[in-house]
């Protein structure tokens, strides 16, 4: 695969449209883009086609009309394979792999990809300190961790290749208040260390402005807008700001603590 | 002569039968498997194939397993040999539940571990080998048990055609009215059939994912 310039964007939907086998419209008319080492967020409701746009990126979905590009190849005319792992995905029901203990199934792509028994186990120590857990939850099987230490697991596992992209679709949507605090906050710090691609679904208005660089504001299948979170807040767009006062003025306090 | 003296002085054939039973019981539950976790694998990804195949394994379930044997007497090959032919009728009756379980174990996998893994990039193989069947092993296991346990049974019958088998005993007993003859069969099969079915589900408790 040729370099992409850094002007091209790292994954741009064209003119997308997903359609059930049925023929229900899910998603129709998508254009966006998304650049090198933002967080977009794909705000929205249920229903309203973000998780339907993210699994058309790591082609678990095929779009039925327009163009899928990652990296500049469109994803119909990539391999398969090769394009998942080269995207970490996280979802919120983690799907963790329950036969395997927590070092299996971080290590599972990398042994699949033929690393060496010594590196393996080098990574996966790496990436229990970079998701904040201890060493010794290695050999535990995921029936022994806590709800976020088996989402903490899930991003360790999402990362364990070192792909360019993340896809996460509501990753801490099943966690306590005060777990999903701590965990949008490690993410945000994350991110920083890291710098990846990453597309995030959620349908939490806060948890967006926080950790997005920029909104993706889903309805319906379409998309309504994509503004900053700054202009988010702003923003003149009927439903945008529907969104925003029904938080009321509890917003200040989220902006000032992770908005960029 | 009660019972035990009567199996203790025919110990020669009460050992050869009790051999006999189990290769009919063995050969037929292997090839049970080797048929019957493909086809389920295929009926669980495929729904298309899913009521073709528990449909037909669920018709042969149905016809009673004296008429079977019967039908296949005159087909050429197997008609040669009664123990192939017993063979082939265990295989039928095994492959039902060998099938259905291995549908439900694999369509009885956490969504979620499905959708993760093919988004992390396994392969159809991959997925099939190291998530799926491990995890629907248990369940797999339990509809061996069933066939084993079945065929046990089963097999008894197949001395009606010459295949040999514990059976043997019982029709021998029957045609004589020789209980004790009867019990020499039945016992020994029914303490085949009880350990199989302990011996299993210990295994399959042991495999049960957490």
């Amino acid at each position: 695969m040729e370099p992409a310039s850094t002007t091209t964007p790292v994954i741009e939907f064209r003119d997308v449209a997903y359609a059930l086998p049925g023929g229900r419209q899910l998603l129709s008319g998508l254009n966006l883009q998304v650049q090198r080492d933002e967080t977009l967020v794909l705000l929205g409701r249920s229903g309203s086609g973000k998780t339907t746009t993210l699994k058309l990126i790591n082609r678990l979905l095929t779009p039925s009309a327009g163009e899928v590009s990652v990296n500049g190849t469109s994803t119909a005319a990539s391999d398969v394979i090769r394009l998942r792992r080269g995207i970490g995905y996280v979802i919120q029901d983690v799907g963790l792999f329950p036969h395997f203990t927590v070092e299996r199934n971080i290590g599972l792509i990398p042994r699949i990809e033929g690393w060496d028994a010594e590196r393996i186990r080098r990574r996966v120590e790496e990436l229990l300190q970079l998701v904040g857990l201890e060493a010794n939850l290695a050999s535990r099987y995921p029936h022994q961790l806590s709800g976020g230490q088996r989402q903490r697991v899930g991003v360790a596992r999402a990362l364990a290749a070192d792909p360019a992209i993340l896809l996460m679709d509501e990753p801490f949507g099943a966690l306590d208040a005060l777990t999903r605090d701590q965990l949008q906050r490690e993410f945000l710090s994350l991110q920083q260390r890291l710098n990846k691609t990453v597309v995030f679904v959620t349908h939490d208005l806060r948890e967006a402005l926080r950790l997005g660089s920029r909104i993706a504001l889903m309805e319906a299948g379409r998309l309504v807008t994509v503004l900053s979170p700054n202009d988010f807040v702003r923003s003149s767009d009927p439903l945008a700001s529907a969104y925003v006062n029904s938080f009321g003025g509890g917003l200040d306090a989220v902006e000032n603590r992770g908005a960029r | 002569m009660n019972l035990f003296h009567f199996l203790l002085q025919n110990r020669d054939q009460v050992v050869e039968l009790t051999l006999e039973h189990l290769w009919l019981v063995g050969v037929s539950t292997l090839l049970a498997v080797l048929i019957g976790i493909p086809l389920g694998i295929v009926s669980a990804h495929w729904p298309v194939w899913n009521k073709p195949v528990l449909g037909t394994a669920n018709v042969i379930q149905t016809i009673p397993s004296l008429a079977l044997f019967g039908f296949l007497l005159p087909v050429p090959w197997l008609g040669d040999r009664a123990d192939r032919l017993a063979i082939l009728a265990l295989t039928l009756y095994a492959l039902l539940p060998v099938i259905r379980n291995t549908y439900t174990g694999i369509r009885g996998v956490d969504p979620a571990v499905v959708e993760a893994g093919r988004g992390m990039g396994l392969t159809g193989s991959q997925l099939l080998f190291q998530v799926e069947l491990p995890l629907a092993l248990s369940v797999i296991l339990s509809g061996v048990r069933v066939a084993v346990v079945v065929s046990v049974g089963l097999a008894t019958i197949a001395a009606a055609i010459g295949a040999g088998g514990l059976g043997e005993f019982i029709f021998r007993g029957l045609a004589m009215v020789n209980n004790q003859l009867i019990l020499a069969g039945a016992i020994p099969a029914a303490i085949l059939a009880l350990s199989a079915d302990f011996g299993l589900g210990w295994l399959e408790r042991r495999l049960r994912p957490r």
